[in-house]
Parts: structure tokens; sequence; C-alpha cells
């Protein structure tokens, strides 16, 4: 038999598979059979890769070249040039925005040149519903030590030296979470992983479900081995159809290994786990309501204390971790909890993950120590923004979250920093809004989920937040008046202090926050009715400005109602009657002569 | 499927980390073959399928086995590049499949550069 020579990583993240990696996967075979290379070359879906904007993407090993931007009428001419007489195919090589140099070698890509993975070490390295692959990185050796060679306490000590926090936002430290259940009083005790991840711009827990299903059951067998629990559940939302199915197929792998079920690795300890799907309301995602929800009842948050450690599900001590908090659990007892110390801050030790989405050239998933500042994620990883246009904000923590404004970009990312910004680190979506963008706006997209999501048992989040939907939305519409203002501040009070749970506890902060750092554009709708960024339609009037027309007819030629008049060698002239202000002459105005 | 022990999952470590050594792990020799129209026509693909069949006999891990277009010089195809770390590369010429055989077990394997298939020593500037 012959060896391997090249080993094709084909990105199958969901963001890559829905750029057509199936049907890629499927014409690579086919042209590797066709030149007989089959034998001698292999194609590997992984997990998702990071680099979702330039999907879907291969990287070519060992020759380290990295494609982009794949499709299926690429790949006959791919195979011939590049795996049949060697030579890589430079139309398909990675461009960088800023100078169009075009990087062939995955390794120089500032995207991930600035990156330090632990959670995401196997993405795009192993097949993910591989076992073994993800063994050959040194899987499970973590939980070896953890049952053979290290006692409860000894765990949960790593655990609490490591520093590691809570990564599902509010950055709780792990080993006292862990330290409370296990000493809380019961024979039955419960771990539960919480992958209902939803906030919006964020897919960081799908991701690592998808690339790295192994790393998670790992993490929850140490934590059940710290805290002594038999049973466990992965609460995943049935929307990440590609995260619920690679986490059967690992833990169904597990369990035929002995490495999920009784006496684990010959250690004499019993554990087992289950995936419960579910149905995607955001507010499961607060620990007591997710409890509820998988005890089959409505999902509801319920006051606390008494906190899950000590009553959780079915009223027995429960522990309760993110998806990312477990994948760096294995790697701590494999490594030591100095080494995880010796990364990140005072406070916030190791790694974050973000999604990088929005108005930035390089969308994608990446991981940097804590401690790195926003500017050195926005502009050199994510490449700065795409286009012409100039930074406004990034909106850091989904719907809990705020938005960080220029003057604060040198802001490091630990929890506490952030927090002192106004932001939140959360679960680690990171959305970057250019000049376009209206605060105003943003705000009342994020109060129209926050309000959608609310359960309703609490009054204060129930209707306060829709009193609040009802005057962003008056003053986008041009009806706003004086007061306005404060009233969004005192009702933004009142909800924090009295709603029941964390979704109406920080749903206001968007608000607060673009009220804090752009008062002023709240002040243009009210005052002058008029929105600077130019997104709410209803106060928007278009008119040409004769001096600076220079005549070409762009305009007239983009409108699609014909409200514009032009003829060569005259101005343009909009008729507002017929303007229905979708904007199209403002964007297709070379001179800015349409205001 | 019996249960594992910890001596099985590192057993198991072992074989994975050799299935999956081409995207990770060092690399000690790097051999080329270039295939170009030209190599390819004077038969680069013999000597591919050599080196692929001798590699699978050794039990090394660090040995990468690449293909690349062609040199410039096809009058001289086959060319088979090797290159040990820590010496300059050398370039075999008009290789066929026991040539190639005779290069990997004598100078990738031991060290002894084969002069009579040589080309020429690309040196370091």
């Amino acid at each position: 038999m012959n060896k391997i020579r090249t080993d094709l990583l084909l990105c199958g993240g969901t963001n890559c598979r829905s750029s057509g990696t199936d049907e890629i996967k499927k014409a690579l075979e086919t042209e590797l059979r066709k030149h007989r290379l089959d034998q001698e070359i292999r194609v590997i879906e992984t997990g998702c890769n990071g680099f979702c904007a330039i999907g879907p993407v291969m990287l070519v090993q060992p020759d380290g070249i990295f494609y982009q931007k794949l499709t299926k009428e690429d790949i006959p001419l791919l195979v011939e040039e590049h795996f049949l007489k060697g030579r890589p195919l430079k139309k398909l090589f990675y461009k960088e925005p800023a100078s169009a140099e075009t990087i062939p070698e995955l390794n120089d890509i500032p995207f991930y040149a600035r990156q330090r993975l632990i959670v995401l070490r196997n993405r795009g390295v192993i097949d993910p519903e591989n076992i073994e692959e993800y063994i050959g990185r040194d899987g499970y050796l973590g939980a070896g030590k953890a049952l053979l060679e290290m006692t409860p306490e000894e765990i949960v000590d790593e655990i609490k030296k490591s520093g590691l926090r809570g990564r599902g936002g509010a950055g709780f430290p792990t080993g006292f979470k862990w330290e409370f259940a296990g000493k809380a009083e019961g024979d039955i005790k419960y771990v539960l992983c919480n992958a209902d991840e939803g906030d919006p711009g964020a897919f960081m827990d799908r991701s690592v479900l998808e690339a790295d299903p192994h790393a998670v059951l790992e993490g929850m067998i140490i934590a059940a081995r710290a805290i002594g629990a038999g049973k466990g559940y992965i609460y995943c939302r049935a929307e990440y159809p590609l995260a619920v199915k690679r986490l059967t197929i690992a833990i169904d792998h597990a369990r035929e290994r002995g490495l999920l079920g009784n006496d684990i690795l010959g250690s004499g300890f019993d554990f087992d786990l289950e995936i419960y799907q579910g149905a995607g309301a955001f507010v499961c995602g607060e620990e007591t309501a997710l409890i509820q929800s998988i005890e089959g009842k409505r999902g509801m948050p319920r006051p606390r204390p008494p906190f899950p450690a000590q009553q959780g599900l079915w009223n027995k001590p429960t522990v309760l971790n993110n998806v990312e908090t477990y994948a760096n659990v294995a790697q701590i007892i494999t490594n030591g909890s100095e080494w995880f110390s010796a990364i990140g801050t005072e406070k916030s030790k190791g790694t974050k993950v973000f999604a990088l989405t929005g108005d930035v050239n390089n969308i994608g998933l990446v991981e940097v120590p804590m401690g790195t500042t926003l500017r050195t994620i926005i502009y050199e990883i994510g490449a700065g923004i795409s286009g012409k246009q100039k930074f406004k904000a990034v909106q850091l923590g989904g719907p809990s979250g705020g938005c960080v404004p220029e003057a604060f970009l040198d802001t490091p990312v630990d929890y506490e920093s952030i927090a002192k910004v106004g932001a939140i680190m959360g679960s680690g979506g990171m959305i970057v809004m250019d000049n376009r963008t209206c605060m105003v706006d943003m705000a009342r997209f994020f109060m129209d989920f926050i309000q959608e999501e609310s359960c309703g048992k609490c009054t204060p989040c129930r209707e306060g937040t829709i009193r609040m939907l009802e005057i962003l939305e008056k003053i986008t519409r041009g009806n706003g008046e004086p007061g306005d203002i404060e009233l969004l501040e005192e009702l933004s009070g009142m909800i924090k202090d009295s709603a029941l749970c964390g979704l109406g506890q920080t749903g206001p902060n968007p608000v607060l926050s673009t009220l804090k750092y752009f008062r002023d554009e709240y002040e243009a709708h009210i005052v002058e009715k008029r929105c600077p960024a130019k997104q709410c339609p209803c106060l928007l009037e278009f008119e040409v400005d004769i001096q600076a027309c220079k005549k070409c007819g762009k305009c007239f030629k983009a409108c699609p109602v014909q409200a514009i008049s032009w003829q060569k060698k005259e101005p343009a002239h909009i008729d507002k009657t017929k303007c229905i202000k979708c904007m199209s002459c403002f964007s297709a105005c070379p001179f800015d002569a349409i205001f | 499927m019996a249960k594992l022990t910890i001596e099985d999952l590192k057993k198991i470590r072992e074989n994975a980390r050799k299935a999956t050594s081409l995207r990770s792990g060092e690399v000690t020799v790097k051999i080329t073959v270039h295939m170009g129209t030209c190599g390819i026509a004077a038969g680069a693909r013999e000597c591919m399928n050599a080196l692929l069949e001798e590699l699978a006999q050794t039990d090394r891990q660090d040995i990468r086995i690449m293909n690349a277009g062609c040199m410039g010089m096809c009058s001289s195809e086959p060319n088979v590049t090797v290159e040990l770390e820590g010496q300059p590369p050398v370039i075999y010429q008009h290789m066929d499949g026991n040539k190639t055989r005779q290069v990997f077990k004598r100078h990738v394997l031991k060290g002894e550069v084969q002069t009579d298939f040589a080309l020429a020593r690309i040196k370091e500037t």
C-alpha cells in the first residue's frame, strides 16, 4: 500500500458548507480519481477553520498552501495544476485587503498569525467525526490524568489555580463553581453544558462543537469527576443541526470505546452524557431557565438563590458551564494550571474566542489571549473596515452588552476593562459597525430582540422592554419628543434593578451605552428630525447639490421609481413626492452631490 | 468494541499521530518530484510512485514528498530534488523508478549523495 503524500483539509463548518463544501468535496474526489491521485492524496473535512469571510477554504498539507473562495468549477484546474503538476494555483490564494498582496501560506496570513489557539487548537486540523484523530492530538489524556492520578479536590484546586472564568459572559470563576457543587450534599449530581448560543452575530460555541466536539465531552468528564456527578446533559439548540450531528457521533464513539459509561478507563468512575435539544428560546441560555427546560417545563428563569450548585436540575446539585469553558478544561489538566495562568492578564486568564462580524474585512472566528486590545483584533486580525468607510463603534456581548466607540479602541479585552467602558465581555460576539450605522436604530434592533425573547414571567422585563421599544421606534420615525431620552434612562434603570434574570437586567445595556457615547445622535433624531447616518427612512429627504453635481446621470439610472429627472448637460432633480428613500441615488453618486 | 485503558489510549494516540503526521510534526527530509508537463511526459509519475512505495515501507514520519512544477531544464527531466535538513538541496536528473529507489535508500535514509545521477547541488545564496 502506498503512503499518503498530501492531506487536503477542507473546511466543513456551517459557514463554508453553506457556500458549497459538499459539492467541492465531491468534485475533488472525482478529479483526484480521474488523475489516479486518490491513493496518495486524501480529502478531509474539518470543522470551522475560522476564516469564514473567504470560505470555502482549504489548507494543503504538508505544503502549507491555503486556498480561499473555492467553487466547484475551480476544482478540475486546481487538481491538475497543483496536485498533478505541482504548481500552486495563484488565483485562489488569499489576498490581503489593504495591500492586495497575495499570500500563499496560511502561517503568513495576519488573520492567523496573530491568534493564540487553546480552545480552537484542533480547528481545521482534525476530522471532528474521527475520535482517533482527536486522540492523536493528546485527546482524552487530560481525562485519563484526572480520573487515574488526581482526587476530585485536586482537580478543583487545579482549575481554581488556573484562574479559568466562565466563558458564557458573566465570568464567574469556574473552580469555585465546581467547589460549591462538589461540597453540596447529595449522591446524585449533574453536569450540564450550555450550548444554547443565542446572541445575534455569535457563533463561537457552534464552531467549537462542529470542529472539536470531543474537547467539550472531555471537559465535562473531568467536571463530573470533580463534583462526583454520574450524568450530564448538553443543552444544544436545535438550530445547530451540524453541531448536534457531530456531538451525537462523538458521544457514540466515546461510548463505544468506554470513554463514557461505566468504569471509564478502568478508573471505576461512571459518567454518561445525553444531548437535549432546545427549541431556540433566547431565555433558555439563562441557567435556571435552561434547567427548567431540560426538566420538561416551560423555559422560564426562577429567582436565585438557591443557586444551581446547591439545587439545580431536579433539585440536585448541578454544575452548568459554557461550551468554551469546557473546551479549556482538558488542556489545563494536561498542561498544568501554571501554563494556563501564564496567558492573559492578572484577573482574566487564558484566551477568548470572538466571533468577529459586521463591517470588517476579515469576518471569522478568532481566538486571542486576554488583554489583546480591541484595535489589534479589529485592525490587525480583522484587517480594518471594509470599503472606504470609517470605524464608528464595536458592539460587544450582544443584546446584553454595549458598544465601544473609537476613543476606547485601545481597551484590552478582559472582563474588568470591558465592563469599565460600558460593554461586557459576553459570550464573544463582536460586531463592528462603520459610519453608516445609526446607533438609535441599532439600539432599537436589540430592544426589539429582547422584547421578543422576554419570557414574560416578570413585569419589568415584559412591560418595560416593550415600552422602551415603543419610544425607540417613535424616535426613529421622527416623532421623538423632548423628554424621551430621560424616560428611556429612567426605564432602563428600573428594569435593570428589578428584572428577575440576566436577560432583563442586561437588556437595557445597548440603549444605555449608545446614550452614553452617541447621545448627540439621539438628539439629532429628536430635535433636528435628522438621522446622521442616513439609516432611518422616515427622517430622510434627498436633494441634489447643483454645485457639486457633474451631470453624469448615474443617479437617474439608479432610481427604481423614476423620481429623478435628468438630461445630458443638465443637473439632476429629485421629485420628493415620488422618492421612496431607497438610497440608490445616494450610493450611486460618485461626487457626494446627493445628500 | 472493548473498553479502553490508558495504555490503549496511548497506543491509539501514536497510531493516529502517524496517520496525521502530514499536518504537523517535524520535517527533516523534503523530496520534490518535478512534475511539469515535461516531467510527466518523461516519466516523473514512475518516480513518484516509487517514492511513495519506498516511504510506505519505512517507519519515518519526518519525510515529506511533494510535487512541484518544471524547473526550466526540460531536457534533464525527470528531476527529483532531495533536501536533507541542514544540507543544500541536491537535484537528480534523468530519473526512473529504479534510480529513485536507489536515491531514497542511499541518500534519503543513509545520507550518501548519489553523484552518478546528480545534476547539481543548489548553493545557498
